[in-house]
């Protein structure tokens, strides 16, 4: 098996999240990056638990800058066996998905897995993206993934119960919580990282069709107020003339 | 189950000094204490137990001789990656860290550095891995400080020597496969002798009733006529020099893991104090709360820029003693007293288990006592600047 796992530099959850240039980009400084955690945790460590089970290769790709190399050494570390890196810095969701597939698209991989989302930008839709320009079955938000041969048996959570799927590869997927427990690298994971191919691919020709115009943070939240259990009446006409939600 | 909401501080950004390599291996181990350790190292402190089925993870992470190469199971790592884990075992608990940097600094470096081949074969992959727990008998009941008094000797039997004595306060004796022993010679000289669980007239009885490093197995090294090979002799040094070398590298690992401590116990201070109304208020906005949090960031970031310094001096071949020294007294220090200053910002809580603090309070009075005490370290600063020895 030859899988390609998408990953992402994230901001870590700890973050402070800000804002510069008139809030059109997100304040870098002081932060730190993780890789997104539905990619690390649960799409990678299937992948390479699918690779020690039946051999093959895992592949990780990320487009972005040389910033980025980092984050894709720790996918290194964890386990995988060479990554390859965009140089671009993309903008949206079809502009990464374009470019993942034009990588991709001749180098006969029996599966494609990315994270269920991104933790940052939330959006869902690289995976679904690179799903229909490469015009192969894509199964969402997968929380278990086996293989026998060529074929996928993948169990979806849906809506109060679950949905189990066959599919032939190759495919895409996206994975969410389930698919594996996520792993600490270990020493010499790390050691060995250092000397794993980076390949370094320069993007093919594509334009952002979506441009950021403003991000704003969420109201603040509000103080929370302590009525006596005895109180009813005054909860009742905070909530009415306060809140004004009755 | 405990969650682990630790943030490090790096209010100078001291992140930026260090590598990507750096950062990857300091993480790592992070994650791995606040999964492993976390969740179970107050019921083992409780129970006075060490939890040795860590000892696996342990090696996996490069915790067990970083810095050997790695022809020898070691992680040939430099010196700013193993104070780092250091520093994040120590977070977890000191008695974590004291049983990687004894492994580490005290038995597989003497091994690796004065030993032969033959013994570094023998020995260094197995304490790499965690098959073997090493400990290190140096102190006797009645040579603290002044170690080059001790009465442990061993006599040339002609095909072995004869080995009688005592060591006491030894990290990981009651569970250990081999000790690095230093013993005089006929001659008075000291040299290390590797001894082996196993050896007749070799037992090592548990010390008991620990306020302190309770989650660390310490004990005695009895030796009572113990014949030991002669191959186990590490030939590389003599005299006190080969033993202190050790305490050398032990004690700059000590001068990381301090502030693993104590930047534990401020994250956990910053954040009840901001968690924590009184008077209608977080007590974080009384000005002697904040007098005290912002002391200990302060000490925090002076103490990390000590550390880096050193360990880049350590990388280049160049720390010397005194300033390995200076270096473990200022930093364990720091932390006793932001381990004392965070427990009063907890007040009651500060006093039970639900937080990490009154436990790293308690391990750093061993930490500020073992590895040269406090006040030993201050007098060999004060024999580097004045030239006058002051210890006897």
């Amino acid at each position: 098996m030859n899988i390609l796992v998408c990953i992402s530099k994230v901001p870590d959850t700890t973050a402070k999240i800000a804002f510069t240039d008139g809030d059109t980009k997100f304040d870098t400084n002081g932060v730190q990056f993780i890789v997104n955690p539905y990619d690390e945790w649960y799409a990678l460590v299937r992948a390479l638990e699918i690779k020690e089970a039946a051999g093959g290769k895992v592949t990780v790709i990320n487009v972005g800058t040389a910033d980025n190399d980092p984050t894709i050494r720790k996918a290194l570390a964890i386990g995988a066996d060479d990554a390859v890196r965009i140089n671009m810095d993309p903008k949206d969701a079809m502009t990464t998905a374009k470019q993942i597939t034009d990588y991709a698209k001749d180098k006969g991989f029996d599966m494609i897995l990315c994270g269920k989302e991104t933790i940052d930008y939330n959006g869902s839709q690289v995976a679904g993206m690179i799903a229909a320009l490469l015009e192969q079955p894509y199964i969402s938000y997968a929380s278990k993934l086996d293989m026998n041969g060529n074929s996928a048996t993948i169990e979806r959570d849906i809506q109060g119960g679950k949905e189990v799927i066959e599919v032939q590869a190759p495919f895409v997927l996206s994975a969410a919580k389930g698919m594996a427990e996520a792993r600490i690298p270990n020493m010499r994971g790390i050691m060995a990282a250092r000397t794993k191919p980076l390949e370094v691919v320069e993007p093919s020709e594509s334009a952002d069709a979506t441009e950021i115009v403003k991000f704003e943070l969420p109201a603040a939240k509000g103080d929370c107020k302590y009525i006596d259990a005895e109180n009813a009446g005054e909860l009742l006409e905070l909530l009415r003339n306060e809140a004004k939600v009755l | 189950m405990k969650t682990d909401n630790f943030q490090s501080p790096d209010y100078y950004n001291i992140d930026d000094l260090l590598s990507d390599e750096h950062k990857l291996i300091r993480n790592t181990v992070r994650d791995w204490v606040k999964k492993e350790v976390t969740p179970i190292i107050e019921d083992y402190a409780q129970k006075a137990e060490y939890p040795q089925e860590l000892n696996k993870g342990i090696a996996e992470l490069g915790g067990f001789g970083p810095y050997i190469p790695e022809e020898y199971g070691g992680a040939g790592l430099d010196q700013i990656s193993y104070g780092l884990i250091m520093q994040e075992l120590e977070r977890g608990d000191s008695g974590i860290r004291s049983a990687a940097s004894v492994q580490s600094s005290l038995v597989m470096f003497p091994i690796y550095q004065y030993g032969n081949e033959e013994q570094r074969k023998k020995y260094l992959p197995k304490l790499a891995s965690g098959e073997f727990v090493g400990s290190f008998g140096l102190t006797e009941p009645d040579h603290g400080s002044n170690p080059s008094g001790m009465i442990t000797n061993f006599k040339d039997q002609g095909d072995h020597y004869l080995l009688n004595g005592a060591k006491m306060w030894i990290t990981n004796a009651p569970i250990c496969d081999v000790a690095v022993v230093w013993a005089k010679n006929e001659e008075g000289r000291i040299h290390g002798l590797v001894v082996e669980r196993g050896m007749e007239g070799f037992t090592t009885p548990e010390t008991h009733g620990k306020w302190s490093l309770r989650a660390s197995r310490t004990g005695e090294l009895v030796f009572d006529n113990v014949k030991v090979p002669k191959e186990n002799l590490l030939e590389g040094k003599s005299g006190l020099g080969a033993p202190l070398s050790c305490l050398d590298s032990a004690r700059y690992g000590i001068a990381w893991g301090a502030i693993g401590a104590a930047m534990d116990c401020y994250d956990s201070a910053l954040r009840y104090s901001k968690e924590r109304i009184q008077f209608e208020q977080p007590i974080a906005s009384f000005q002697l709360v904040q007098k005290k949090l912002a002391e200990m960031i302060t000490e925090i970031t002076k103490a990390q820029l000590l550390a880096l310094r050193l360990g880049q001096l350590k990388n280049e071949g160049k720390a010397t003693s005194q300033q390995i020294s200076m270096a473990k007294r200022n930093n364990v220090k720091m932390a006793l007293d932001i381990a004392r200053e965070a427990r009063q910002i907890h007040g009651g809580m500060g006093i039970t288990g639900e937080y990490s603090i009154m436990r790293h309070m308690m391990n750093l009075e061993s930490v500020i006592t073992y590895e040269g005490t406090h006040d030993i370290h201050l007098l060999i600063t004060g024999l580097d600047v004045t030239g006058i020895n002051a210890f006897k």
